[in-house]
């Protein structure tokens, strides 16, 4: 019997892993035990759970690059977004907790770079799911002892002036970092320049890109 | 963790596996619905030691918190997760045929 | 405005806690107060969690790796609850 190829696609287009012909693991037979009996209970319904994976599916950096876009191309909300991060970004039709975001500017003389020693945390409403490398033990150990090591391997050389500041989300606060606005972008309407804001420099391991 | 000796970044990043989508919409979902916290989520996988960080992937340790939370919540028993999962594992040998009850 | 310091305190309790290995014992200066948020290591255990002072707190990295710190100037930030905290005057 043919495989039903709408498994096979996401909402948002991109291929899941072809899991669906894989042995099952324990752990797959304990996800869809558990979810089938929560559904049975009445803890859940299949509805919201699909509605759930496809607003995770939704959620992209492109979110975050909007904001880092807005902020490079008004001072007035880049004030409001560094003084309260969740209620500039709910302006945009993000969804923040209250006092929950911190925005970190990088200036010639300072760049920022996020980790959470402690597990993975990461601003999933503005950024999506992160990436691997960012929950793995090598940058969680590393970045808060040799960041500038670390930013080396992603690519990325600071002058000395530049201080490197390391934010460890430790406790309720999820961390943006607002890359500097690169050079040539003049007059660039908003969505060019969110165009220019990749994932990894909101998190403080790259700079945004340069124009072509 | 911070500060302990490690290797080089490894950059590769893998396709997210639906079931792996699933895992992390039951925790967002339970935990929402007042089930745990994130702080149980936490707890449960710090409880798991050093081992399970090495021979687990991220969201098999994932579900497996989820799990200890929702027994420690009341939401259903040892015993009928226990009858489902063989109920599951019966139907045949991929997760695709496996899974065709949930959604 | 005058920095206010705190010290880590050196607990190595078994449990679930909030605050970094590394940090504990070490010096930094209040960068901002946060506000009122439950305790995690009660809400990890289902406890009746009582709400504490949350507080950014920044370390140099000469104050956490001594001599290891690779550029020393170099600062980490990290959120702290305040039991963890113990103030001290700055010479």
């Amino acid at each position: 019997m043919p495989h039903d190829d709408n498994d096979h696609f996401s909402p948002s287009g991109h291929p899941y892993q072809p899991d669906q012909d894989h042995p099952l693991t324990k752990w797959q037979a304990m996800e869809i035990a558990m979810r089938e009996l929560m559904v049975e209970k009445g803890i859940l319904t299949r509805k919201e759970i699909t509605e759930t994976v496809e607003a995770m599916d939704s959620r992209s950096p492109a979110d975050g690059a909007k904001v880092v876009a807005r902020a490079w191309s008004d001072s007035n909300y880049k004030a409001r977004l560094l003084a309260d991060g969740s209620a500039a970004i709910n302006e945009m039709g993000f969804h923040a907790d209250a006092m929950k975001l911190v925005v970190l500017e990088n200036t010639p003389t300072e760049h920022n770079v996020v980790v959470c020693t402690l597990c993975s945390c990461y601003p999933r409403n503005l950024l999506g799911l992160p990436p691997d490398w960012y929950k793995q033990r090598a940058y969680r150990s590393r970045v808060v002892k040799n960041p500038r090591a670390v930013l080396f391997e992603f690519g990325l050389i600071l002058p000395v002036k530049t201080q490197v500041r390391v934010h460890d989300s430790t406790a309720d606060m999820r961390y943006l970092v607002l890359p500097t606005r690169p050079t040539g972008t003049d007059g660039m309407n908003e969505t060019a320049l969110a165009a220019l804001v990749n994932r990894d420099s909101m998190i403080g391991v790259a700079q945004a890109s340069d124009p072509k | 963790m911070g500060g302990q000796a490690a290797d080089k970044i490894d950059l590769t990043q893998h396709n997210f596996a639906l079931w792996e989508k699933r895992v992390d919409a039951l925790l967002v979902l339970t935990s929402g619905k007042g089930y745990f916290t994130v702080d149980g989520l936490r707890r449960v996988l710090e409880d798991m030691g050093e081992e399970a960080f090495e021979t687990m992937t991220y969201y098999e340790r994932w579900i497996q918190s989820v799990n200890q939370n929702m027994l420690e919540a009341g939401a259903y028993s040892l015993e009928e997760l226990s009858n489902k999962i063989a109920e599951v594992t019966a139907r045949g040998e991929t997760y695709g045929e496996c899974s065709g009850g949930g959604e | 405005m005058t920095k206010k310091f705190v010290r880590v305190k050196d607990w190595f309790p078994p449990g679930h806690v909030r605050t970094p290995y590394f940090l504990r014992g070490k010096i930094g200066m209040i960068e901002r107060q946060l506000g009122a948020f439950e305790n995690p290591e009660q809400r990890a255990y289902r406890q009746k969690a009582d709400k504490l002072q949350l507080l950014r707190v920044r370390f140099t990295m000469a104050e956490i790796w001594g001599k290891n710190a690779e550029t020393p100037t170099d600062t980490l930030d990290a959120e702290i609850y305040e039991h963890w905290l113990e103030p001290i005057n700055a010479t």
